[in-house]
């Protein structure tokens, strides 16, 4: 980590076709430290993580990222995010590898080949790297979206339901990279597996419609 | 360090060689509307304002069988997400942009050339402006072509939208290659074809601009 960031979110709101689906939510964090976003089923936290993310705009509000006191640009914040969620697609026509490297050099990241290699071995797909991920089953997939979300080692990670279709090896495996990115960057998870939740420092309850409330731990 | 938009326009290339989703509906148009056109021609001789027309008829309908998969493709498959994480809307738009350049280009020389071998009473006189009309109607047609695919890949008939989308849209670019192509078989010098190329950059500059400034709010929402 070489800069310290401020990651805000500022009365989030989001309204579909006239349904509020969130209000009110608002919360700051800092470098080394980590949010759980909970809620009811169709509360709208994966809305409230896509709008964080910058892939959805919010109806009010809206978030903001500073590194070493200045602004990130809105535009340049997809260089400093990575996310991982189940309804995140990978293209299945291409193998793990080159997946990766589609990432690695859209985002001009700077990993060699071995580095990737390194990637998926963390993930335990080394062995599958020139297989198509359309053979692969929904925990490999899944596994893969790790890799995919830290190629450039964003200081910034969001994940949607972190754990979902990952066996005791693969829940491991997200435990410890959420314990690395707290020492890299920021975290927010939105679940509401009580030990995903354990990870975090802080909480904000996404029910709708009223406002979200925001809780230490 | 490649651009993106060179990274993005690479990764539908090897997407398409992989999937063919949008290469062998083009290919199979075209050599399904030329057989049509060559049988109920037969040895009728058809004028060459006729033929002109018939020529864009087919790359019309083959731009509109094929080029909408590079977007559609990309929401049907659930990447759309992907993408927005990757990299900046233009980077997006300029790779697909380019994607169906390319190609349009190969299929407009496919069936510009069986055109050219199998229909014998189309001749052309001018190659200059043949060419010319060719290469700024491909162009055209690509760059309106990529940001109605933008626009109606999130629609829910995307297959009847696109045409309809695009005929009022296409229509001064069809009129205006439709008069290049006739002069072109009429052998006029190229000064004559002069205006028509006027209008063909406008529209290919125009298209793009507006491209270029609702790209962004196509593509988040």
């Amino acid at each position: 980590m070489t800069k310290a960031l401020t990651f805000t979110a500022s009365d989030i709101g989001k309204v579909f076709a006239g349904r509020t689906i969130i209000s009110g939510i608002s919360f700051s964090l800092q470098s080394r430290q980590s949010l759980g976003l909970t809620g009811r089923n169709g509360s709208g936290k994966s809305t409230l993580l896509k709008i964080l993310a910058g892939v959805l705009s919010p109806t009010s509000g809206g978030v903001t990222l500073e590194e070493g006191g200045g602004e990130i640009p809105q535009e340049e914040r997809y260089r400093h995010i990575g996310f991982v969620a189940p309804y995140l697609q990978l293209y299945d026509e291409f193998t793990a590898m080159e997946n990766l490297e589609f990432t690695e050099r859209i985002r001009g990241a700077g990993k060699s080949r071995a580095e990737l290699e390194q990637l998926l071995a963390r993930v335990n797909l080394l062995p599958r790297k020139a297989d198509l991920v359309r053979t692969y089953s929904s925990g490999m997939k899944q596994r893969l979206k790790y890799a995919f979300a830290l190629v450039h080692e964003p200081p910034l990670l969001f994940l949607d339901e972190p754990t979902s279709n990952l066996d005791r090896d693969g829940i491991a495996l997200v435990r410890e990279i959420v314990r690395e990115q707290k020492n890299r960057g920021i975290v927010v998870i939105a679940t509401n597996d009580q030990e995903d939740l354990q990870l975090c420092d802080s909480l904000v309850s996404v029910e709708r419609p009223a406002a979200g409330s925001s809780e230490e731990r | 360090m490649s651009s993106p938009v060179i990274v993005v326009f690479l990764k539908d290339i090897r997407s398409e060689l992989r999937t063919r989703y949008a290469l062998n509906a083009l290919i199979m148009f075209v050599i399904t509307t030329l057989s049509i056109i060559l049988f109920s021609i037969g040895n009728e001789n058809a004028s060459q304002e006729v033929l002109s027309g018939v020529l864009w008829i087919i790359i019309f309908f083959s731009s509109m069988s094929g080029l909408s998969r590079t977007f559609v493709s990309e929401e049907e498959r659930g990447t759309v997400m992907t993408l927005q994480l990757l990299a900046r809307p233009l980077h997006i738009y300029f790779g697909k942009l380019l994607f169906n350049i390319v190609l349009m280009f190969l299929i407009n020389i496919l069936s510009v050339s069986l055109y050219l071998v199998l229909i014998s009473s189309f001749i052309v006189r001018s190659y200059d402006i043949f060419a010319l009309t060719i290469l700024l109607g491909t162009l055209g047609l690509a760059s309106a072509a990529t940001i109605i695919a933008a626009i109606i890949a999130k629609a829910n008939n995307k297959g009847t939208l696109f045409p309809v989308l695009s005929f009022p849209i296409l229509l001064p670019l069809m009129l205006t290659v439709i008069n290049a192509t006739r002069l072109a078989v009429d052998g006029a010098p190229l000064v004559d074809a002069v205006s028509e190329f006027q209008v063909l950059v406008s529209y290919i500059i125009v298209m793009v601009t507006v491209s270029y400034i609702v790209f962004d709010y196509i593509w988040k929402e």
